[in-house]
Protein backbone atom coordinates (compact mmCIF):
# COMPACT_ATOMS: atom_id res chain seq x y z
CA UNK A 1 0.00 0.00 0.00
CA UNK A 2 2.80 2.41 0.88
CA UNK A 3 3.64 2.30 -3.28
CA UNK A 4 0.15 3.34 -4.02
CA UNK A 5 0.44 6.48 -1.69
CA UNK A 6 3.73 7.13 -2.69
CA UNK A 7 2.18 7.14 -6.27
CA UNK A 8 -0.42 9.26 -5.29
CA UNK A 9 1.87 11.77 -4.10
CA UNK A 10 3.74 11.85 -7.03
CA UNK A 11 1.05 12.01 -9.28
CA UNK A 12 -0.38 15.30 -7.50
CA UNK A 13 3.21 16.43 -8.16
CA UNK A 14 2.08 15.72 -12.05
CA UNK A 15 -1.20 17.99 -11.64
CA UNK A 16 0.50 20.64 -10.04
CA UNK A 17 2.69 20.70 -12.74
CA UNK A 18 -0.51 20.47 -15.59
CA UNK A 19 -2.18 23.35 -13.25
CA UNK A 20 0.64 25.68 -13.51
CA UNK A 21 1.38 25.31 -16.93
CA UNK A 22 -1.92 25.20 -18.20
CA UNK A 23 -3.14 28.25 -15.78
CA UNK A 24 -6.11 26.54 -14.60
CA UNK A 25 -7.82 23.52 -13.22
CA UNK A 26 -9.35 22.75 -9.78
CA UNK A 27 -6.60 22.00 -7.08
CA UNK A 28 -8.33 21.18 -4.48
CA UNK A 29 -10.50 18.87 -5.41
CA UNK A 30 -7.52 16.49 -7.02
CA UNK A 31 -5.20 16.48 -4.64
CA UNK A 32 -8.76 15.28 -2.46
CA UNK A 33 -9.88 12.66 -4.58
CA UNK A 34 -6.39 11.09 -6.08
CA UNK A 35 -5.96 8.41 -3.45
CA UNK A 36 -9.69 7.23 -4.66
CA UNK A 37 -8.16 7.05 -7.83
CA UNK A 38 -4.92 5.77 -7.20
CA UNK A 39 -6.78 2.64 -5.75
CA UNK A 40 -9.28 2.18 -8.38
CA UNK A 41 -6.89 2.16 -11.21
CA UNK A 42 -4.17 0.28 -9.58
CA UNK A 43 -6.22 -2.29 -7.21
CA UNK A 44 -9.76 -2.30 -8.13
CA UNK A 45 -10.87 -1.54 -11.08
CA UNK A 46 -10.34 -4.12 -14.04
CA UNK A 47 -9.68 -2.20 -16.61
CA UNK A 48 -6.54 -1.26 -18.94
CA UNK A 49 -5.73 0.51 -21.86
CA UNK A 50 -5.51 -3.02 -23.58
CA UNK A 51 -9.45 -4.43 -22.53
CA UNK A 52 -10.64 -1.07 -22.61
CA UNK A 53 -11.21 -1.33 -26.24
CA UNK A 54 -13.41 -4.75 -25.93
CA UNK A 55 -16.40 -5.12 -23.63
CA UNK A 56 -14.35 -6.88 -20.52
CA UNK A 57 -13.54 -4.44 -17.89
CA UNK A 58 -14.77 -2.21 -15.34
CA UNK A 59 -16.03 1.23 -16.02
CA UNK A 60 -15.48 4.42 -14.69
CA UNK A 61 -17.22 8.04 -14.26
CA UNK A 62 -16.09 10.74 -13.26
CA UNK A 63 -19.13 12.77 -12.17
CA UNK A 64 -17.00 15.38 -10.97
CA UNK A 65 -15.32 16.07 -14.24
CA UNK A 66 -13.67 19.69 -12.61
CA UNK A 67 -10.84 16.99 -11.25
CA UNK A 68 -10.14 15.80 -14.90
CA UNK A 69 -6.40 16.57 -13.94
CA UNK A 70 -6.48 14.32 -11.07
CA UNK A 71 -7.90 11.52 -13.36
CA UNK A 72 -5.34 12.74 -16.17
CA UNK A 73 -2.46 12.36 -14.56
CA UNK A 74 -3.74 8.41 -13.07
CA UNK A 75 -4.42 7.66 -16.81
CA UNK A 76 -1.45 8.73 -18.52
CA UNK A 77 0.65 6.46 -15.54
CA UNK A 78 -1.53 3.62 -16.38
CA UNK A 79 -0.28 4.07 -19.72
CA UNK A 80 -3.38 5.28 -21.87
CA UNK A 81 -1.68 8.14 -23.10
CA UNK A 82 1.88 9.51 -22.49
CA UNK A 83 2.56 11.68 -19.22
CA UNK A 84 4.90 14.09 -21.45
CA UNK A 85 1.95 14.82 -23.94
CA UNK A 86 -0.87 15.92 -21.10
CA UNK A 87 1.40 18.03 -19.11
CA UNK A 88 2.55 19.96 -22.23
CA UNK A 89 -1.05 20.27 -23.98
CA UNK A 90 -3.77 20.24 -20.87
CA UNK A 91 -5.56 23.90 -21.57
CA UNK A 92 -3.55 24.73 -24.15
CA UNK A 93 -4.95 26.02 -27.51
CA UNK A 94 -6.58 23.50 -29.49
CA UNK A 95 -5.97 20.64 -27.06
CA UNK A 96 -7.57 17.24 -26.58
CA UNK A 97 -6.71 17.87 -23.04
CA UNK A 98 -9.45 20.04 -21.86
CA UNK A 99 -10.45 21.09 -18.35
CA UNK A 100 -13.34 18.20 -18.25
CA UNK A 101 -13.57 14.58 -19.15
CA UNK A 102 -13.86 13.81 -22.78
CA UNK A 103 -14.02 10.34 -24.55
CA UNK A 104 -12.65 11.35 -27.58
CA UNK A 105 -9.53 10.29 -25.40
CA UNK A 106 -8.95 6.50 -24.94
CA UNK A 107 -9.69 5.74 -21.12
CA UNK A 108 -12.46 8.01 -20.69
CA UNK A 109 -15.67 6.69 -21.20
CA UNK A 110 -18.50 9.92 -20.76
CA UNK A 111 -17.93 13.41 -20.90
CA UNK A 112 -19.00 14.81 -17.55
CA UNK A 113 -18.56 18.45 -16.30
CA UNK A 114 -22.06 19.43 -15.53
CA UNK A 115 -22.70 18.34 -12.21
CA UNK A 116 -25.07 15.22 -11.31
CA UNK A 117 -25.13 13.62 -14.47
CA UNK A 118 -22.75 10.96 -13.36
CA UNK A 119 -24.60 8.61 -10.96
CA UNK A 120 -27.68 8.45 -13.72
CA UNK A 121 -25.15 7.30 -15.95
CA UNK A 122 -23.84 5.01 -14.02
CA UNK A 123 -27.00 3.00 -13.01
CA UNK A 124 -27.76 2.77 -16.85
CA UNK A 125 -24.08 1.50 -17.22
CA UNK A 126 -24.59 -1.18 -14.02
CA UNK A 127 -28.56 -1.56 -15.42
CA UNK A 128 -26.93 -2.50 -19.03
CA UNK A 129 -24.25 -4.96 -17.34
CA UNK A 130 -26.85 -6.52 -15.53
CA UNK A 131 -28.77 -7.31 -18.38
CA UNK A 132 -25.75 -8.83 -20.51
CA UNK A 133 -24.80 -10.97 -17.38
CA UNK A 134 -21.86 -9.95 -16.95
CA UNK A 135 -18.79 -9.44 -13.94
CA UNK A 136 -17.77 -5.72 -14.72
CA UNK A 137 -18.62 -3.72 -12.49
CA UNK A 138 -19.60 0.16 -12.44
CA UNK A 139 -17.67 2.91 -10.38
CA UNK A 140 -18.66 6.42 -10.34
CA UNK A 141 -17.05 9.27 -8.57
CA UNK A 142 -19.05 12.03 -6.83
CA UNK A 143 -17.68 15.60 -5.23
CA UNK A 144 -20.08 16.39 -2.04
CA UNK A 145 -20.68 19.89 -3.53
CA UNK A 146 -22.50 18.05 -6.03
CA UNK A 147 -25.12 16.67 -3.68
CA UNK A 148 -27.19 19.06 -4.24
CA UNK A 149 -27.90 18.07 -7.94
CA UNK A 150 -31.51 17.03 -7.38
CA UNK A 151 -30.38 14.45 -10.55
CA UNK A 152 -28.14 12.43 -7.99
CA UNK A 153 -31.02 11.51 -5.90
CA UNK A 154 -32.78 10.59 -8.85
CA UNK A 155 -30.28 8.78 -9.81
CA UNK A 156 -29.48 6.70 -5.77
CA UNK A 157 -33.28 5.90 -6.01
CA UNK A 158 -32.97 4.38 -9.33
CA UNK A 159 -29.86 2.24 -8.04
CA UNK A 160 -31.91 0.90 -4.84
CA UNK A 161 -34.86 0.32 -7.38
CA UNK A 162 -32.93 -2.56 -10.02
CA UNK A 163 -30.80 -3.86 -6.79
CA UNK A 164 -27.30 -2.86 -8.92
CA UNK A 165 -24.84 -4.60 -6.61
CA UNK A 166 -22.58 -4.32 -9.13
CA UNK A 167 -22.46 -0.36 -8.98
CA UNK A 168 -20.04 1.57 -6.60
CA UNK A 169 -20.39 5.22 -5.79
CA UNK A 170 -17.72 6.94 -4.11
CA UNK A 171 -18.10 10.46 -2.16
CA UNK A 172 -14.65 12.73 -2.29
CA UNK A 173 -16.24 14.29 1.13
CA UNK A 174 -13.84 17.07 1.35
CA UNK A 175 -16.42 19.02 2.71
CA UNK A 176 -15.60 22.30 0.94
CA UNK A 177 -17.20 23.95 -1.90
CA UNK A 178 -16.22 26.79 -4.07
CA UNK A 179 -18.29 29.54 -1.57
CA UNK A 180 -17.13 27.57 1.40
CA UNK A 181 -18.23 24.44 3.86
CA UNK A 182 -20.48 22.33 2.28
CA UNK A 183 -22.77 22.68 5.79
CA UNK A 184 -23.28 26.46 5.21
CA UNK A 185 -23.92 26.38 1.55
CA UNK A 186 -26.19 23.14 1.49
CA UNK A 187 -26.11 21.54 4.28
CA UNK A 188 -25.23 17.74 3.59
CA UNK A 189 -25.09 15.68 6.42
CA UNK A 190 -26.37 12.82 7.26
CA UNK A 191 -25.15 11.77 4.50
CA UNK A 192 -24.53 8.16 5.62
CA UNK A 193 -28.12 8.06 6.70
CA UNK A 194 -29.55 9.77 3.61
CA UNK A 195 -28.18 6.96 1.32
CA UNK A 196 -29.16 4.40 3.58
CA UNK A 197 -32.72 5.51 3.83
CA UNK A 198 -32.45 5.21 -0.30
CA UNK A 199 -31.64 1.52 0.26
CA UNK A 200 -27.59 1.95 -0.24
CA UNK A 201 -25.12 -0.29 1.81
CA UNK A 202 -23.21 2.91 2.96
CA UNK A 203 -19.23 2.68 4.23
CA UNK A 204 -17.72 5.21 5.93
CA UNK A 205 -14.09 5.77 5.21
CA UNK A 206 -12.82 7.49 8.15
CA UNK A 207 -9.75 8.54 6.14
CA UNK A 208 -10.64 8.39 2.80
CA UNK A 209 -6.87 9.86 2.04
CA UNK A 210 -5.79 6.24 3.38
CA UNK A 211 -5.72 3.89 0.92
CA UNK A 212 -5.55 0.85 3.30
CA UNK A 213 -8.92 1.95 4.06
CA UNK A 214 -10.43 2.67 0.72
CA UNK A 215 -9.10 -1.01 -0.42
CA UNK A 216 -10.85 -2.27 2.71
CA UNK A 217 -14.14 -0.84 1.49
CA UNK A 218 -14.31 -1.75 -1.69
CA UNK A 219 -13.40 -5.03 -0.98
CA UNK A 220 -16.58 -4.85 1.44
CA UNK A 221 -18.77 -3.40 -1.46
CA UNK A 222 -18.03 -6.30 -3.57
CA UNK A 223 -20.08 -8.74 -1.59
CA UNK A 224 -22.97 -6.51 -1.28
CA UNK A 225 -25.49 -8.42 -2.88
CA UNK A 226 -28.81 -6.60 -4.09
CA UNK A 227 -27.67 -3.05 -3.18
CA UNK A 228 -25.83 -0.25 -4.19
CA UNK A 229 -22.70 0.54 -2.23
CA UNK A 230 -21.53 4.27 -1.34
CA UNK A 231 -18.39 4.81 0.23
CA UNK A 232 -18.10 8.24 1.50
CA UNK A 233 -14.52 8.88 1.88
CA UNK A 234 -13.58 11.47 4.18
CA UNK A 235 -10.79 13.44 2.30
CA UNK A 236 -9.09 16.52 3.11
CA UNK A 237 -9.23 19.02 0.36
CA UNK A 238 -5.81 20.35 -1.23
CA UNK A 239 -4.38 16.91 0.56
CA UNK A 240 -0.43 16.83 0.48
CA UNK A 241 0.65 20.16 1.51
CA UNK A 242 -0.42 23.11 4.22
CA UNK A 243 -0.32 25.77 1.67
CA UNK A 244 -3.18 24.11 0.18
CA UNK A 245 -4.65 21.55 2.60
CA UNK A 246 -8.59 22.76 3.86
CA UNK A 247 -8.64 26.05 1.84
CA UNK A 248 -12.24 27.09 0.09
CA UNK A 249 -10.23 29.73 -1.79
CA UNK A 250 -7.54 26.70 -3.32
CA UNK A 251 -10.75 25.15 -4.97
CA UNK A 252 -9.64 26.44 -8.99
CA UNK A 253 -6.29 28.42 -7.07
CA UNK A 254 -3.49 28.35 -9.50
CA UNK A 255 0.02 28.54 -7.29
CA UNK A 256 2.18 31.18 -7.35
CA UNK A 257 5.83 30.64 -7.64
CA UNK A 258 6.85 30.55 -4.58
CA UNK A 259 3.17 28.48 -3.61
CA UNK A 260 4.47 26.21 -6.10
CA UNK A 261 7.57 25.75 -4.54
CA UNK A 262 6.48 24.79 -1.75
CA UNK A 263 3.52 22.53 -2.68
CA UNK A 264 6.50 20.52 -4.94
CA UNK A 265 8.48 20.15 -1.74
CA UNK A 266 5.80 18.94 0.35
CA UNK A 267 4.98 16.72 -2.34
CA UNK A 268 7.90 15.13 -3.19
CA UNK A 269 8.72 14.39 0.41
CA UNK A 270 6.18 12.33 0.92
CA UNK A 271 6.17 10.42 -2.75
CA UNK A 272 10.00 9.69 -1.60
CA UNK A 273 9.38 8.70 2.58
CA UNK A 274 10.98 5.50 3.29
CA UNK B 1 -53.27 -1.07 -41.99
CA UNK B 2 -55.64 1.44 -39.88
CA UNK B 3 -54.37 5.10 -39.21
CA UNK B 4 -52.27 5.16 -36.23
CA UNK B 5 -50.81 7.64 -34.15
CA UNK B 6 -47.06 7.87 -34.79
CA UNK B 7 -45.96 7.27 -31.43
CA UNK B 8 -48.11 3.74 -31.47
CA UNK B 9 -46.00 3.16 -34.87
CA UNK B 10 -42.70 4.02 -33.00
CA UNK B 11 -43.91 1.29 -30.36
CA UNK B 12 -44.47 -1.04 -33.52
CA UNK B 13 -41.38 -1.06 -35.31
CA UNK B 14 -38.74 -1.24 -32.21
CA UNK B 15 -41.16 -4.28 -31.26
CA UNK B 16 -40.60 -5.59 -34.71
CA UNK B 17 -36.64 -4.91 -33.86
CA UNK B 18 -36.62 -6.09 -30.46
CA UNK B 19 -37.79 -9.62 -31.49
CA UNK B 20 -33.97 -10.21 -33.37
CA UNK B 21 -32.17 -7.80 -31.94
CA UNK B 22 -32.15 -7.61 -27.83
CA UNK B 23 -29.84 -4.72 -27.41
CA UNK B 24 -32.69 -2.43 -27.96
CA UNK B 25 -34.29 -1.22 -24.94
CA UNK B 26 -36.91 1.33 -24.41
CA UNK B 27 -37.11 3.36 -21.26
CA UNK B 28 -40.44 5.19 -19.86
CA UNK B 29 -40.60 8.09 -17.20
CA UNK B 30 -44.31 6.88 -16.32
CA UNK B 31 -45.08 7.33 -19.78
CA UNK B 32 -45.63 3.94 -21.10
CA UNK B 33 -49.79 4.53 -21.33
CA UNK B 34 -49.23 8.07 -23.25
CA UNK B 35 -46.03 6.59 -25.59
CA UNK B 36 -48.40 3.76 -26.40
CA UNK B 37 -45.28 1.50 -24.76
CA UNK B 38 -47.23 -0.94 -22.83
CA UNK B 39 -47.39 -3.45 -25.56
CA UNK B 40 -43.81 -3.19 -25.64
CA UNK B 41 -43.06 -3.23 -22.67
CA UNK B 42 -45.41 -6.33 -21.82
CA UNK B 43 -43.86 -8.04 -24.65
CA UNK B 44 -40.17 -7.17 -24.08
CA UNK B 45 -40.13 -7.56 -20.09
CA UNK B 46 -36.57 -7.61 -20.53
CA UNK B 47 -35.84 -4.62 -22.57
CA UNK B 48 -37.67 -2.19 -21.09
CA UNK B 49 -36.62 0.09 -18.30
CA UNK B 50 -38.93 2.02 -16.01
CA UNK B 51 -37.81 5.01 -14.43
CA UNK B 52 -40.34 6.76 -12.51
CA UNK B 53 -41.20 10.10 -12.98
CA UNK B 54 -37.38 11.36 -13.36
CA UNK B 55 -36.74 12.64 -17.16
CA UNK B 56 -32.82 13.47 -15.70
CA UNK B 57 -32.93 10.01 -14.93
CA UNK B 58 -34.46 8.73 -17.99
CA UNK B 59 -31.79 10.00 -20.24
CA UNK B 60 -28.88 9.60 -18.06
CA UNK B 61 -29.98 5.89 -17.99
CA UNK B 62 -30.13 5.71 -21.49
CA UNK B 63 -26.59 7.09 -21.94
CA UNK B 64 -25.12 5.22 -19.87
CA UNK B 65 -26.62 1.81 -21.60
CA UNK B 66 -25.85 2.87 -24.79
CA UNK B 67 -22.53 3.77 -23.79
CA UNK B 68 -22.11 0.26 -22.84
CA UNK B 69 -23.78 -1.19 -26.02
CA UNK B 70 -27.48 -1.16 -25.92
CA UNK B 71 -29.86 1.14 -28.54
CA UNK B 72 -31.62 3.29 -26.10
CA UNK B 73 -35.12 4.99 -26.45
CA UNK B 74 -36.51 6.84 -23.82
CA UNK B 75 -39.80 7.61 -24.48
CA UNK B 76 -41.22 10.84 -22.55
CA UNK B 77 -43.60 13.77 -23.27
CA UNK B 78 -41.64 16.38 -25.14
CA UNK B 79 -42.47 18.96 -22.93
CA UNK B 80 -40.22 16.89 -20.23
CA UNK B 81 -37.47 15.04 -22.07
CA UNK B 82 -36.73 17.83 -24.40
CA UNK B 83 -36.85 20.71 -21.28
CA UNK B 84 -36.13 19.04 -17.86
CA UNK B 85 -33.46 16.77 -19.16
CA UNK B 86 -32.02 19.53 -22.15
CA UNK B 87 -28.95 19.09 -20.49
CA UNK B 88 -29.03 14.90 -20.09
CA UNK B 89 -29.54 15.55 -23.79
CA UNK B 90 -26.58 17.84 -24.58
CA UNK B 91 -23.94 16.55 -22.59
CA UNK B 92 -24.72 12.20 -21.98
CA UNK B 93 -26.20 11.68 -24.91
CA UNK B 94 -25.16 14.47 -27.76
CA UNK B 95 -21.52 15.58 -26.43
CA UNK B 96 -20.61 12.00 -25.08
CA UNK B 97 -21.91 10.72 -28.59
CA UNK B 98 -24.27 7.74 -27.14
CA UNK B 99 -26.78 6.13 -28.99
CA UNK B 100 -29.54 7.09 -27.93
CA UNK B 101 -32.68 7.87 -29.85
CA UNK B 102 -34.82 10.53 -27.83
CA UNK B 103 -38.40 9.83 -28.41
CA UNK B 104 -40.31 12.94 -27.37
CA UNK B 105 -44.54 12.11 -27.60
CA UNK B 106 -47.63 14.16 -27.28
CA UNK B 107 -45.24 17.10 -29.14
CA UNK B 108 -46.25 20.85 -30.03
CA UNK B 109 -50.05 21.60 -28.45
CA UNK B 110 -50.87 18.11 -28.61
CA UNK B 111 -52.05 18.40 -24.76
CA UNK B 112 -54.04 21.03 -25.50
CA UNK B 113 -56.26 22.74 -23.14
CA UNK B 114 -53.26 21.62 -20.53
CA UNK B 115 -51.52 24.68 -21.09
CA UNK B 116 -48.13 25.96 -21.42
CA UNK B 117 -46.43 23.32 -18.96
CA UNK B 118 -47.10 20.55 -21.10
CA UNK B 119 -46.38 21.96 -24.55
CA UNK B 120 -43.23 21.45 -26.48
CA UNK B 121 -43.21 25.01 -28.84
CA UNK B 122 -39.32 25.27 -28.33
CA UNK B 123 -38.09 21.53 -28.70
CA UNK B 124 -37.11 22.22 -32.45
CA UNK B 125 -35.05 25.24 -31.28
CA UNK B 126 -33.06 23.59 -28.06
CA UNK B 127 -32.47 19.99 -29.87
CA UNK B 128 -31.26 21.23 -33.67
CA UNK B 129 -28.38 23.65 -31.70
CA UNK B 130 -27.13 21.03 -30.18
CA UNK B 131 -24.24 19.70 -32.04
CA UNK B 132 -23.95 16.23 -33.28
CA UNK B 133 -28.47 16.18 -32.42
CA UNK B 134 -30.02 15.18 -35.17
CA UNK B 135 -33.65 16.68 -35.12
CA UNK B 136 -37.31 14.82 -37.11
CA UNK B 137 -40.72 15.35 -36.98
CA UNK B 138 -42.21 13.08 -38.92
CA UNK B 139 -45.51 13.99 -40.38
CA UNK B 140 -47.50 10.43 -40.86
CA UNK B 141 -47.48 7.52 -39.21
CA UNK B 142 -46.54 5.84 -42.58
CA UNK B 143 -43.15 7.92 -42.88
CA UNK B 144 -42.63 7.51 -39.06
CA UNK B 145 -42.53 3.52 -39.83
CA UNK B 146 -39.86 4.42 -42.63
CA UNK B 147 -38.06 6.70 -40.34
CA UNK B 148 -37.57 4.64 -37.65
CA UNK B 149 -36.91 1.33 -39.58
CA UNK B 150 -33.79 3.50 -40.04
CA UNK B 151 -32.99 4.74 -36.78
CA UNK B 152 -33.17 1.21 -34.83
CA UNK B 153 -30.59 0.39 -37.14
CA UNK B 154 -27.89 3.47 -37.25
CA UNK B 155 -25.57 3.75 -33.93
CA UNK B 156 -26.21 8.03 -33.81
CA UNK B 157 -28.04 10.26 -31.62
CA UNK B 158 -31.19 11.47 -32.57
CA UNK B 159 -34.19 13.45 -30.87
CA UNK B 160 -37.83 12.50 -32.62
CA UNK B 161 -41.21 14.43 -32.13
CA UNK B 162 -44.32 12.74 -32.63
CA UNK B 163 -47.97 14.40 -31.48
CA UNK B 164 -50.27 12.47 -29.79
CA UNK B 165 -53.41 11.63 -31.80
CA UNK B 166 -53.77 9.38 -35.26
CA UNK B 167 -53.72 12.37 -38.05
CA UNK B 168 -55.14 11.87 -41.22
CA UNK B 169 -51.69 10.25 -43.67
CA UNK B 170 -49.54 12.69 -45.84
CA UNK B 171 -48.88 9.71 -47.68
CA UNK B 172 -50.63 6.27 -48.65
CA UNK B 173 -49.29 3.07 -46.80
CA UNK B 174 -47.86 1.64 -49.90
CA UNK B 175 -46.19 5.06 -51.27
CA UNK B 176 -44.29 6.03 -49.31
CA UNK B 177 -41.17 8.45 -50.65
CA UNK B 178 -38.32 8.15 -48.29
CA UNK B 179 -34.46 9.11 -48.48
CA UNK B 180 -33.22 9.62 -44.98
CA UNK B 181 -31.82 12.97 -44.43
CA UNK B 182 -33.64 14.46 -47.37
CA UNK B 183 -36.93 15.92 -47.29
CA UNK B 184 -39.95 15.04 -48.95
CA UNK B 185 -41.64 17.25 -52.70
CA UNK B 186 -45.46 16.33 -51.83
CA UNK B 187 -46.61 18.35 -54.84
CA UNK B 188 -43.93 20.43 -57.06
CA UNK B 189 -45.32 24.18 -58.44
CA UNK B 190 -44.13 27.33 -59.34
CA UNK B 191 -45.66 30.01 -57.12
CA UNK B 192 -45.28 29.39 -53.98
CA UNK B 193 -42.91 27.37 -52.08
CA UNK B 194 -45.15 25.63 -48.90
CA UNK B 195 -42.33 24.37 -46.53
CA UNK B 196 -44.02 22.11 -43.54
CA UNK B 197 -43.35 19.86 -40.97
CA UNK B 198 -44.65 17.23 -38.47
CA UNK B 199 -49.06 17.60 -38.21
CA UNK B 200 -48.32 20.71 -40.21
CA UNK B 201 -47.57 19.56 -43.76
CA UNK B 202 -50.72 17.81 -43.96
CA UNK B 203 -52.05 21.26 -43.61
CA UNK B 204 -49.55 22.72 -46.29
CA UNK B 205 -50.80 19.65 -48.26
CA UNK B 206 -54.45 21.07 -48.24
CA UNK B 207 -53.51 23.92 -48.94
CA UNK B 208 -52.25 23.40 -51.72
CA UNK B 209 -55.42 21.73 -53.37
CA UNK B 210 -57.11 24.36 -52.54
CA UNK B 211 -54.86 26.57 -53.86
CA UNK B 212 -54.75 24.87 -57.22
CA UNK B 213 -58.66 25.16 -57.40
CA UNK B 214 -57.52 28.82 -57.53
CA UNK B 215 -54.51 28.31 -60.31
CA UNK B 216 -52.23 29.00 -58.00
CA UNK B 217 -49.16 26.26 -58.30
CA UNK B 218 -47.82 25.45 -54.72
CA UNK B 219 -44.75 23.36 -53.75
CA UNK B 220 -44.79 21.45 -50.74
CA UNK B 221 -41.81 20.14 -48.98
CA UNK B 222 -42.14 18.35 -46.06
CA UNK B 223 -39.01 19.23 -43.52
CA UNK B 224 -39.49 15.91 -42.12
CA UNK B 225 -35.43 16.19 -41.48
CA UNK B 226 -34.99 19.64 -39.67
CA UNK B 227 -31.51 18.49 -38.42
CA UNK B 228 -29.39 17.76 -41.01
CA UNK B 229 -31.78 20.35 -42.68
CA UNK B 230 -31.86 19.21 -46.44
CA UNK B 231 -30.40 22.43 -47.82
CA UNK B 232 -30.26 21.66 -51.26
CA UNK B 233 -33.76 20.42 -51.22
CA UNK B 234 -34.95 24.41 -49.36
CA UNK B 235 -33.32 26.02 -52.12
CA UNK B 236 -34.91 23.76 -55.07
CA UNK B 237 -37.96 24.57 -53.59
CA UNK B 238 -37.63 28.23 -53.16
CA UNK B 239 -35.18 29.41 -56.17
CA UNK B 240 -37.91 29.63 -58.43
CA UNK B 241 -41.14 30.59 -56.61
CA UNK B 242 -42.43 34.03 -56.03
CA UNK B 243 -42.99 33.58 -51.87
CA UNK B 244 -41.95 31.20 -49.26
CA UNK B 245 -44.24 30.19 -46.32
CA UNK B 246 -42.97 27.93 -43.58
CA UNK B 247 -45.33 26.20 -41.25
CA UNK B 248 -44.56 24.23 -37.90
CA UNK B 249 -46.04 23.61 -34.84
CA UNK B 250 -43.71 25.34 -32.88
CA UNK B 251 -42.20 28.86 -31.36
CA UNK B 252 -42.07 31.74 -34.43
CA UNK B 253 -38.29 31.99 -32.47
CA UNK B 254 -35.31 29.36 -33.68
CA UNK B 255 -37.44 26.73 -35.46
CA UNK B 256 -38.43 25.61 -38.54
CA UNK B 257 -39.15 28.98 -40.16
CA UNK B 258 -35.81 30.54 -38.99
CA UNK B 259 -33.57 27.77 -40.70
CA UNK B 260 -35.58 28.04 -44.40
CA UNK B 261 -35.04 32.05 -43.84
CA UNK B 262 -31.65 31.59 -43.24
CA UNK B 263 -31.08 29.09 -46.05
CA UNK B 264 -33.05 31.00 -48.79
CA UNK B 265 -31.88 34.52 -47.65
CA UNK B 266 -28.01 33.33 -48.49
CA UNK B 267 -29.01 31.22 -51.50
CA UNK B 268 -32.22 32.86 -53.32
CA UNK B 269 -33.51 35.99 -51.43
CA UNK B 270 -37.45 36.40 -51.53
CA UNK B 271 -39.99 37.25 -49.44
CA UNK B 272 -40.05 34.67 -46.31
CA UNK B 273 -43.45 34.44 -44.37
CA UNK B 274 -43.05 31.95 -40.88
CA UNK B 275 -46.43 30.75 -39.64
CA UNK B 276 -46.29 29.12 -36.45
CA UNK B 277 -47.40 29.14 -32.70
CA UNK B 278 -47.36 32.87 -31.02
CA UNK B 279 -44.41 33.76 -28.90
CA UNK B 280 -46.75 33.13 -25.87
CA UNK B 281 -48.78 30.88 -24.00
CA UNK B 282 -51.52 29.55 -26.43
CA UNK B 283 -54.92 30.24 -26.30
CA UNK B 284 -57.18 27.09 -24.32
CA UNK B 285 -58.22 24.57 -26.49
CA UNK B 286 -57.74 21.03 -28.27
CA UNK B 287 -54.71 20.83 -30.82
CA UNK B 288 -57.09 21.39 -33.83
CA UNK B 289 -59.06 24.45 -31.96
CA UNK B 290 -55.50 25.65 -31.43
CA UNK B 291 -54.22 25.21 -34.97
CA UNK B 292 -57.37 26.92 -36.36
CA UNK B 293 -56.98 29.87 -34.26
CA UNK B 294 -54.04 30.75 -35.13
CA UNK B 295 -54.24 29.68 -38.71
CA UNK B 296 -52.37 26.52 -39.30
CA UNK B 297 -54.91 24.76 -41.45
CA UNK B 298 -55.48 24.31 -45.38
CA UNK B 299 -57.40 27.74 -45.52
CA UNK B 300 -55.37 29.54 -43.22
CA UNK B 301 -52.50 28.79 -45.31
CA UNK B 302 -53.89 29.20 -48.30
CA UNK B 303 -54.99 32.43 -47.34
CA UNK B 304 -51.45 33.71 -46.33
CA UNK B 305 -50.49 32.35 -49.83
CA UNK B 306 -52.97 34.35 -51.83
CA UNK B 307 -52.26 37.43 -50.21
CA UNK B 308 -48.58 36.95 -50.35
CA UNK B 309 -48.90 36.82 -54.20
CA UNK B 310 -51.38 39.10 -54.81
CA UNK B 311 -50.83 41.57 -51.88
Amino acid sequence: MKNLTKLAYKLRMDVVDMIVNGKGGHIGGDMSVMDVLVTLYFKEMNVTPENFETKDHDHFIMSKGHSVEALYAVLAEKGFFPRETVLKEFSQFGSKFIGHPNNKLPGIEMNSGALGHGLPVAVGMAIAEHMNKSENRVYVVMGDGELAEGSVWEGAMSAANYRLDNLCAVIDRNRLQISGSTEDVMALDDLHRKFESFGWHVIDVNDGNDIEKLIAAFDEARVVKGKPTLLIANTVKGKGSPVMENKASWHHHVPSAEEYAQIMKDLKAQAEED
Amino acid sequence: MANIANKQMICEVLMNAAKTDKDIVVLCSDSRGSASATPFANAFPEQFVEVGIAEQDLVGIAAGMARVGKRTFPMSPACFIAARSYEQCKVDVAYSHTNVKLIGISGGVSYGALGMSHHSAQDIACMSSIPGMRVYLPSDCNQTKKLMEVLVKDNEPAYIRVGRNAVDPVYSEDDVPFVMDKATFVTKGTDVAIIACGEMVLYAKQAAELLKKDGISATVLDMYCIKPFDKESVIEACKNVKAVISVEEHSPIGGLGSMVAQVVSENCPKKCVTMALPDAPVITGSSKEVFAYYKLTGDGIAAKAKELLHG
